[in-house]
């Protein structure tokens, strides 16, 4: 896998409202393809955010995103950035067409350049048909989409996305979703993506910062944090007897027996096959079977506890 | 690209400078407000005077036409307090359409949060406000000293170059008290509908801070037996601004140096008010 340079690097970062401090030295280098930002409502995720867009002045501390510092070169960033809301963020008396060509054009866009890519940019998130429709008629799922359009609409390099699926029911969640694996996948941007959602992230993302209040509560790649945890077991069965279960010990998996029902960690090489070949040998009948990896929620939960 | 293939290309191309993106914003904005009826009967109404005025000034140098209609050549006389009373009229005129276009301008993107998707993009505040505020300072140009100068330039070529030698601090002050003018409206119209971010509510207001801002002084003064109540009146102190640049020998309750400081004042709080409120987000602590 190719080593990615550095998308956001956070340097003691910290924020300060009045005497309330909402983020608290966040150090880490973000280098992730797709970087997904978790964590409980108020942990700081989107004051993170808009402190990288420059929003908010940090009260210590620096960060950098594509080695351009935050404080002082946020014009160079913002000229990067594609940045999608959480809120409701459009004119409603305004076309889609020409909101996003607007956008285009602030970005820098010529405006006979800035009116084709409004075109392209609707037609890729969906919205052809409603493209000339005004947006105060667009549903919240329509809205979100024609926020997505304006975010990518000058080909930024980084693509920041703050809780994109909210509001959305379960079909236009899961084209949501789809678009921003499109997007990840095509690897013209990075994406960050900030959602309190489990599932979006676990869907999206090969990299996660947990924050909790305020603080950086993990950061791991997902997909090496996977290949280390543990595979789980659990089995239903009818017939089981010691010899059953000191079997499975000499594969090395660790065991837990109940009435009827078996708890086991996987060994490493051990696979359900050799679980269900043990059970053939010994006329031991599986009722149930539960196979499951560490998940996200798992980490997050983890990095909840600690 | 063509648009039928649904695939995600990058922008390679040129951007535009900087410093024309601004512009993006009169252009929209104005394309926007000339799409009701009304506004734009109500601008056309305003070039009604400044036609009138024209029709006065090829009058007045047509001697033989005057005494026709047996009217005295001195019943229209082209001057200074002539085109004092043109800057009046159009004052209000320009006030009016202020009043109706100006709450338009912010209050939409205020109350629909558009201002984050303005603001991460290499367009900061202080071009974000100048933008709203070129649609109204280029609108009320329109109607105050652009179709003044053009009167002035009437005047001058119908009078000789001797009139237009001596009364040449006219222009200027045509130029100085529109200026000055449409500076204190838009940034007063946007600085309300920043703040109450309801179109309709912020129109009201900016007709309350001028009508009920006059009656105010008027009571202050009264009370407090003091004209230092002419200070909330933004109407007397612009007036009192145009006496002086337009020479028009009227007696001023209050200097007009300190009325120079109070508008200057009024915009300082208005600018103030509307930096505060124009931001991505605003900062509960």
């Amino acid at each position: 896998m190719v080593s990615l340079p550095p998308l956001i690097e956070l340097q003691g970062l910290s924020v300060r409202f009045g005497k309330r401090e909402i983020l608290s030295s966040l150090t880490a280098s973000l280098r992730g393809r797709s970087i997904g930002l978790l964590g409980p409502n108020g942990a700081g995720k989107s004051t993170l955010i808009n402190t990288l867009l420059g929003f908010y002045k940090s009260s210590a501390g620096s960060a950098q995103i594509f080695g351009y510092d935050i404080r002082t070169e946020v014009g160079k960033i913002r000229g990067l950035v594609g940045y999608m809301p959480e809120n409701d963020a459009f004119i409603s008396t305004m076309s889609a067409v020409s909101f996003v060509q607007m956008m285009g054009e602030l970005s820098g866009l010529p405006a006979d350049m800035a009116l084709e890519r409004a075109h392209e940019a609707l037609f890729y998130v969906g919205l052809a048909e409603a493209r000339y429709r005004p947006l105060g008629t667009y549903s919240l799922g329509m809205k979100q989409l024609a926020k997505l359009a304006q975010a990518i609409v000058h080909g930024p390099k980084l693509l920041i996305l703050d809780e994109p699926t909210n509001g959305l029911d379960p079909s236009a969640r899961q084209r949501m979703i789809r678009m921003i694996r499109e997007i990840r996948d095509g690897n013209e941007m990075r994406i960050v993506l900030c959602s309190h959602l489990l599932r979006d992230v676990e869907d999206t993302c090969d990299e996660v910062l947990i924050l909790k209040q305020g603080r950086i509560a993990h950061y791991s790649n997902l997909d090496e944090e996977r290949r280390a945890n543990k595979r789980f077991l659990e089995l239903e069965t009818y017939g089981a007897n010691g010899d059953f279960t000191e079997a499975i010990e000499k594969l090395g998996c660790e065991c837990a027996v109940t009435t009827n029902r078996m708890k086991m960690i996987l060994a490493e090489g051990v696979e359900t096959r050799d679980i269900f070949r043990l059970a053939a040998e010994r006329q031991v009948r599986i009722r149930r079977m539960n196979f499951r990896r560490d998940s996200l929620e798992d980490i997050f939960l983890k990095a909840m506890e600690s | 690209m063509a648009i039928y293939r649904r695939n995600y290309k990058p922008y390679a191309g040129a951007l535009t400078p900087a410093w024309s993106r601004c512009f993006i914003l009169f252009r929209y904005s104005r394309r926007n407000l000339f799409r009701s009826k009304f506004l734009t009967a109500l601008f056309v109404v305003c070039f009604f005077y400044p036609v009138l005025c024209l029709l006065l000034i090829y009058l007045a140098h047509s001697a033989s036409f005057l005494a026709e209609l047996g009217v005295s050549s001195r019943v229209l006389s082209i001057d200074n307090e002539f085109f004092f009373r043109f800057m009046s009229v159009q004052g209000v005129l320009a006030f009016l359409l202020t009043a109706f276009t100006g709450p338009g301008l912010i209050s939409p993107d205020l109350a629909n949060g558009a201002l984050p998707l303005y603001l991460y993009r290499p367009f900061s505040r202080a071009e974000y406000v100048l933008g709203k505020s070129s649609v109204l300072a280029i609108l009320l140009s329109q109607i105050t000293w652009i179709p003044g100068l053009i009167l002035f330039g009437m005047q001058a070529s119908l009078a000789g170059a001797n009139w237009t030698w001596t009364n040449l601090w006219i222009a200027a002050s045509l130029v100085l008290s529109s200026l000055i003018w449409i500076a204190v409206l838009a940034l007063l119209a946007m600085a309300l509908s920043a703040w109450v971010k309801w179109r309709i509510v912020a129109g009201a207001l900016l007709l309350a801070v001028m009508f009920f801002g006059a009656g105010f002084a008027q009571a202050i003064n009264a009370v407090l037996q003091t004209d230092s109540g002419h200070f909330f009146n933004v109407a007397y102190l612009m007036t009192t601004v145009w006496n002086a640049l337009f020479r028009v020998d009227v007696h001023h309750a209050i200097p007009v140096g300190q009325a120079w400081v109070a508008l200057l004042v009024y915009c300082a709080i208005c600018l103030g008010l509307l930096m505060r409120k124009v931001r991505a987000y605003e900062v509960v602590r």
